[in-house]
């Protein structure tokens, strides 16, 4: 699996051949508070880059989730729809939320690794 | 303007609050443990909430201010013991709620806690209606803490002791670490409960003092969703200046014996829609699934028929599933009627409902 990377949206991405699992990050849903609610993309659906993707909606607020790639939706996490409260738990692991066959594979180099969103992350909630 | 910040705005950061704007204040939103483990523990426990931010106007007379102040308010005051309190409205002439407010009948007159976002204006009313016969304080030099939850009643019993025999809706002055506090037992949240006005420079230490004895700080994140499955309006969402308490399904604030003479600014129309019915009415609303559905989401019968708008929306912790309240037409307001909200341009069914949603434990019978 290739090295985890990140979007400015807080959503985070892996690659395993040409199908990326996304989520968002641990910082996202410090950010949001409790997630109550959470929508995805149907499966079969194509996702354009930094295109919404699904919704998450905390206690206080509702906020789009965002793709940071194009492709073809081929899996979504039906559980994080069932218990909303397992993305606040392990958002970074087992609450990811989509699978996609990317389109193009150059897309991911735009994006930031840990040490860089870690920084980005720290810098933009102050 | 600089952002007002209450006595308590040292101790909310030291238990690691995030801060928003509220009506001029700084106000915690939550602490560290975030909105649905507040919200819990106050069902479970015991929470605090500064509410300092809100006003607390006293206003001093004897019988000839209970005569004007029958004048403006839908409330059988003369009849009104002292140490008692009441739920009631400043309404304009068509009865638009200008404020909703809690009165209380104390032995130098009265004191009404009004809304953050409304104190200095309800205060400019009430001086004109009142002109200048009766010394008025919207007294700043005061914090008001809410203490809410089962555990409450021993919590504050402990620190002011005979606060458990105040019933609810009632309250009085107690005397506490040489200082006269007034305390009345009520509340936001559905829960046994108890606000308790206090001067600025002792609060800190008070709030201090009921958190070492098991009370936890809340913040206004979980004040909503608490009031909210309490069925309970917040003012600037199911209220405002174009809703009467009529519309607001609130005739159960106003005095019968009020209600055949009139005499109060907006009586007119508040007759005529006891008469008449209004043609909206506030009402719950349960969506299905765990959809959420926000203020001004639009509220449709069948598929192009607008019947209303929700006021307040979000995920109630204790029912575990979505609430919220709104608006309809009347003919669409019977408990059970099927309505579809649009949420991001898509339609979701919801059932209108029984309020409140989460029953209510107030204490009525201690004495």
């Amino acid at each position: 699996m290739s090295e985890v990377k990140f979007s400015k949206e807080h959503e985070w991405i892996t690659l395993e051949g040409d199908v990326a699992t996304i989520g968002i990050t641990k910082h996202a849903t410090e950010m949001l508070g409790d997630i109550v609610f959470a929508e995805l993309p149907e499966k079969g659906s194509t996702v354009e880059k930094d295109g919404t993707a699904g919704v998450v909606e905390s206690t206080k607020a509702a906020s789009d989730v965002y793709t940071p790639v194009s492709g073809e939706v081929v899996d979504t996490n039906q559980s994080i729809v069932d218990d909303p409260a397992k993305i606040n738990e392990d958002p970074e692991g087992g609450a990811w939320f989509f699978k996609l066959k990317i389109k193009d594979s150059s897309e991911l180099d735009t994006l930031m690794n840990k040490d860089e969103y870690d920084k980005f992350a720290k810098e933009t909630s102050n | 303007m600089e952002i007002k910040k209450t006595s308590l705005n040292k101790l909310h950061q030291s238990k690691h609050a995030k801060f928003v704007e509220f009506a001029g204040y700084e106000m915690p939103i939550q602490y560290g443990k975030g909105i649905i483990e507040e919200h819990k523990f106050t069902r479970s426990h015991s929470g605090i909430f500064d509410v300092s931010h809100m006003g607390q106007l006293f206003i001093y007379g004897d019988e000839s201010l209970t005569e004007e102040l029958e004048k403006i308010f839908p409330l059988d005051l003369k009849n009104l013991q002292q140490n008692c309190s009441k739920y009631s409205f400043l309404m304009n002439e068509d009865a638009g709620i200008y404020d909703d407010l809690i009165i209380t009948k104390i032995e130098e007159g009265y004191l009404i806690i009004l809304n953050a976002a409304c104190k200095e204006k309800d205060f400019e009313i009430l001086s004109n209606l009142l002109g200048k016969r009766f010394k008025m304080n919207l007294d700043n030099n005061r914090s008001l803490i809410a203490i809410q939850g089962p555990k409450s009643v021993e919590i504050l019993n402990s620190i002011i002791n005979g606060v458990d025999q105040l019933n609810f809706m009632t309250g009085n002055w107690f005397d506490s670490d040489n200082q006269k506090l007034f305390v009345t037992r009520s509340g936001y949240t559905g829960e046994d409960g108890f606000e308790i006005s206090i001067s600025n420079d002792k609060a800190e230490k008070f709030v201090e003092n009921l958190i070492e004895k098991g009370a936890q700080l809340i913040g206004l994140g979980a004040r909503d969703t608490l009031r909210l499955e309490a069925g309970l309006c917040l003012y600037g969402h199911e209220l405002d200046i174009n809703k009467t308490p009529v519309e607001a399904n609130l005739r159960w604030a106003i005095s019968k014996s009020r209600l055949s003479n009139g005499g109060f600014i907006g009586s007119k129309k508040i007759m005529n829609q006891m008469q008449d019915g209004a043609s909206q009415i506030r009402v719950g609303i349960k969506p299905e699934g765990r959809l959420i559905a926000r203020e001004k989401t639009k509220i449709f019968k069948d598929t192009d028929k607008q019947i209303g708008e929700i006021t307040s929306g979000t995920f109630g912790p204790s029912v575990n599933g979505p609430i919220a309240m709104g608006y309809v037409d009347k003919e669409f307001s019977k408990v059970d009627t099927k309505i579809l909200l649009e949420v991001r341009g898509k339609k979701y069914p919801a059932n209108i409902c029984a309020l409140p949603f989460y029953k209510k434990s107030y204490v009525k019978g201690v004495n």
